[in-house]
C-alpha cells in the first residue's frame, strides 16, 4: 500500500510540474499583454516600460526560470489590471465558487448515485427508463443552455427566483440546479452501468446463495465493487469543484472564479490567467490523487500492484 | 464437525438396489416435480427448461451431466430462486418436506447457503474480490450459525483447515486474487461447509481447474461427503468425473431428462440413444483402437426446438412416431430403476444392437 500511494503521489508531481510549464508556455503564446492591456495605439516608450516593469523583455528561458522559481515560492505575481497579488484576486472568488459547486456536488451524488443505483436494481421496468431519459437529457443538453432555459423558465416567466447576481442564497439556487442536474445525469449513468456490470458477476450469485438477504447483497457486496468506476467520475467532478462553473457563473452572472477567468483572459492579465489555470490544475491533481488512494483502499487487487482488473 | 446429528443413510455407491429413485422407504431428501423455467427475451418467453423430473435422496451422489445449455445448471438455479427477475420459474421444488418454489425470501435465504449450499465452476470469480476471505466465510457463519468475531474466526480458520488450505490462519486474511484457482474452490467449499449443508450443489467444480487440482477437489468432496453424510448434486459435462463421483447420473438434452439410471448401468449400457451417443463418443482405454463416434448435427436453440423428440434430428433410430411429442421419462423395459425418454426403448433395448458399447447391454435386457 505505501509503495502504491508514493507512485501516485510521485506521479501528482510530474503532473503538477506539467500543469505550470503548460500555463506558462500557453499564456506567452497567445499575445502579447503589453498590447492587449495598452491598446495598440500607445506609445512604442510605454510598451518597453510596461515590459520592463512585468519582466517581459527577458529571453523566455529566464522568464521561465524566475516564474518558476517565483511559484515553488508561492509568488504567483501581480494582477497587470490593478496590481494586486494574483492569489488575493483569485483567493477571495474561490468561496463564492463554492458556495455553488459544493451544494451542486452533493446534488450530484445523491441524486445521480441515487438514480443509477434505482435504475440498475430496476433494468428495463419503467423505472429504469425514466431515469435513462432524464439522464440522457441531462449531459447532452449544454450547461448554458439547461441554465438559460431555467432561467428563462423560474426567472423570467414565473418571477420565483432572481436570474442573476449573488446578493442572496436564492440568487444561488438557478445555478445550483443546472450544475447539479448536470452532474447528476452524468453520475447516474456512470452509476448504473457499474452496478448492471456488477449485478452479473458471479460473486453476487454466491452471495445470494449463501443466504445473504437481497438487500444486504446490493449493500454489502454490490456497491462497494461498483464504487471502484464510479469513483473516477466522482473524482473528476471533485478536481472541477473551484472552476468547473466558468459557464455557470457566466450565466447567472455570479462573481466566482469561473466569471474571472473569463474576464482575465479577455483583458490578458496573465498572473490571473495563470494562477487560475495552476489552481485548476492542482485540484484536478489533488483530486486524482485522492481518488487513486481511495481505489487502492476500496480496491485490494490494486494495492498489490496489479493492473486494473477489466471488468 | 460439531454438527447437528444429520439421519445417516445406508449409500448405495453401486445403485445395486433398485431404490435408486423415488424409493418407498424413506422420503427423498429433494424432489424436483416438472419444473419449467421461461426466460424474458424482451417480447416473449422462451422455455429453457421442460418439466425437470429428479430426486436426489439424504447422502446420495446425483450426476447431472449434458451439454452446456441442456439446463443442468438452470435446473438447481431455478430451484433455489437464484435465477433473477427474468425468469419465471414453475413446477414443484422441495426439500425435505418444504416447497421451495414461491417460498417467501426470507424462507430462501435461511436454506440457501444454510441446508442447501452451493458450489461454482469459476471459484476465483465467484468469489468477492474486495473482501477477505475471512469475511466472506465469516458472513455465512454469521448467517446460518449466528458466530460472530472470534467464534466465527476460529470456525473460519477450522473449515479453511478441513477443506486442506494450508496456512489457514494467514489465509483468512488474505483476498482471492491472492489465491490460487484451486485455493479458492477450497475456499467455495469452506463457505458452503459453514451452513453444515445437508445437500451440496456443486456446479462444474472442477471445470475450471487443472487436472491435479480437479482430483484433489473431488477427493475433498467425496471425503467431506463421507464425514457430514450430505447429499451432493454434482452438475458436470464430464463423464469422467462423473463416472467417478456418482451413485446415480441423470442424463439432461434440451431442457430435459432423457435418461436416469443407477451410475454403473448407465455406464455400461445406456438405452437413450443419446446416452448411447455420449458414451460412443468416449475412447477406450483398453481393447482395439477404433475410431471416435461422433453425434451428427447440434443441439436446437431453445427457441426453435422440433414439436416432437429434441434429439430426433440427430438420432440414428428416428422413426415417425419420434416427430410428434416430445416422449416422456419413463421406466426401461426390463429395468425398473432405470428411466429414459424415448419412443422406441421397446425396440432399441430389447434386440441387441451391433454397436459395440452395446454388446455389455444384453445382461440386462
Amino acid at each position: 500500500m505505501v509503495s502504491y500511494a508514493l507512485s501516485r503521489i510521485g506521479r501528482a508531481a510530474i503532473t503538477l510540474l506539467l500543469i505550470v510549464t503548460a500555463a506558462f508556455v500557453i499564456l506567452r503564446l497567445t499575445g502579447d499583454p503589453a498590447i492587449i492591456i495598452l491598446g495598440p495605439d500607445a506609445p512604442p516608450a510605454a510598451y518597453e516600460a510596461f515590459r520592463r516593469n512585468w519582466g517581459l523583455d527577458e529571453p523566455i528561458l529566464v522568464q521561465y526560470l524566475a516564474y518558476f522559481g517565483a511559484v515553488a515560492e508561492g509568488d504567483l505575481g501581480r494582477s497587470m489590471r490593478d496590481g494586486r497579488d494574483a492569489i488575493e484576486v483569485v483567493g477571495e472568488r474561490i468561496p463564492l465558487t463554492l458556495a455553488l459547486t459544493l451544494p451542486a456536488l452533493a446534488f450530484n451524488l445523491a441524486l445521480g448515485l441515487g438514480a443509477g443505483v434505482a435504475a440498475a436494481l430496476n433494468r428495463n421496468s419503467w423505472i429504469d427508463r425514466a431515469i435513462m431519459a432524464v439522464s440522457v437529457m441531462g449531459f447532452t443538453v449544454p450547461s448554458f443552455v439547461m441554465g438559460l432555459t431555467l432561467s428563462l423558465i423560474f426567472a423570467v416567466k414565473l418571477r420565483w427566483l432572481p436570474a442573476g447576481g449573488a446578493e442572496s442564497w436564492e440568487h444561488a439556487i438557478l445555478p445550483v440546479v443546472t450544475m447539479g442536474l448536470i452532474g447528476a445525469a452524468i453520475i447516474a449513468r456512470f452509476t448504473r452501468s457499474a452496478m448492471l456490470e456488477v449485478l452479473g458477476q458471479p460473486y453476487i450469485r454466491t452471495a445470494s446463495a449463501k443466504g445473504v438477504p437481497w438487500r444486504r447483497v446490493i449493500l454489502g457486496h454490490a456497491l462497494p465493487n461498483a464504487a471502484i468506476p464510479t469513483l473516477t467520475i466522482i473524482g473528476f467532478m471533485v478536481g472541477s469543484l473551484v472552476a468547473g462553473a466558468v459557464v455557470v457563473e457566466s450565466i447567472f452572472s455570479w462573481p466566482g472564479v469561473g466569471r474571472l477567468l473569463v474576464s482575465a483572459v479577455a483583458n490578458r492579465d496573465l498572473a490571473v490567467v495563470q494562477t487560475i489555470l495552476l489552481l485548476i490544475g492542482f485540484t484536478m491533481v489533488l483530486a486524482n490523487l485522492a481518488v487513486d488512494l481511495a481505489y487502492g483502499w476500496i480496491d485490494p487487487r490494486l494495492r498489490a500492484g496489479r493492473a486494473a482488473p477489466a471488468k | 464437525m460439531p454438527t447437528a446429528p444429520l439421519p445417516a443413510s445406508p449409500r448405495d455407491l453401486h445403485g445395486a438396489s433398485p431404490a435408486a429413485g423415488p424409493a418407498p422407504s424413506a422420503a427423498p431428501l429433494a424432489t424436483l416435480r416438472g419444473l419449467t423455467v421461461d426466460f424474458d427475451i424482451g417480447e416473449r418467453y422462451v422455455r429453457a427448461l421442460h418439466g425437470v423430473d429428479l430426486t436426489i435422496a439424504r447422502g446420495e451422489t446425483l450426476g447431472v451431466v449434458g451439454e452446456s445449455g441442456c439446463g443442468k445448471s438452470i435446473t438447481w438455479l431455478a430451484a433455489l430462486g437464484l435465477l433473477g427477475p427474468g425468469a419465471r420459474v414453475g413446477g414443484s421444488a422441495v426439500f425435505d418436506g418444504q416447497e421451495l418454489i414461491g417460498m417467501r425470501p426470507r424462507g430462501l435465504d435461511r436454506l440457501r447457503g444454510g441446508r442447501i449450499a452451493l458450489i461454482f465452476q469459476d471459484p476465483a470469480s465467484a468469489l468477492n474480490p474486495v473482501q477477505r476471505i475471512g469475511r466472506q466465510i465469516g458472513e455465512s457463519l454469521a448467517l446460518h450459525r449466528g458466530l460472530r468475531g472470534r467464534a466465527a474466526r476460529d470456525e473460519a480458520r477450522r473449515l479453511l483447515d478441513r477443506v486442506g488450505i494450508a496456512n489457514a490462519a494467514q489465509r483468512l486474511d488474505e483476498y482471492p486474487h491472492e489465491l490460487s484457482g484451486g485455493m479458492n474452490q477450497r475456499v467455495m467449499i469452506a463457505m458452503a461447509l459453514a451452513g453444515e449443508p445437508d445437500l451440496l450443489i456443486a456446479d462444474e467444480p472442477t471445470t475450471a481447474l487443472d487436472a491435479t487440482i480437479q482430483a484433489q477437489i473431488l477427493d475433498l468432496l467425496r471425503d467431506l461427503q463421507a464425514e457430514s453424510g450430505m447429499a451432493l448434486a454434482l452438475i458436470s459435462h464430464d463423464l469422467g468425473v462423473i463416472a467417478d463421483m456418482a451413485d446415480r447420473v441423470a442424463v439432461m438434452y434440451s431442457g430435459r431428462v432423457i435418461e436416469e439410471a443407477p451410475a454403473g448401468r448407465l455406464f455400461a449400457a445406456p438405452a437413450h440413444p443419446y446416452a448411447r451417443g455420449l458414451l460412443a463418443a468416449l475412447p477406450d482405454i483398453e481393447g482395439p483402437k477404433r475410431r471416435l463416434e461422433t453425434i451428427p448435427g447440434s443441439v436446437p436453440p431453445p427457441h426453435a426446438l422440433p414439436p416432437g423428440c429434441a434429439f430426433a434430428a440427430r438420432c440414428p433410430h428416428v422413426d415417425g412416431v419420434c416427430e410428434t411429442a416430445p416422449p416422456p421419462l419413463r421406466p426401461v423395459p426390463g429395468a425398473p430403476a432405470r428411466r429414459a425418454a424415448c419412443a422406441r426403448l421397446e425396440a432399441l433395448v430389447r434386440p441387441p444392437e451391433p454397436a459395440p458399447v452395446l454388446q455389455r447391454q444384453e445382461q440386462r435386457a
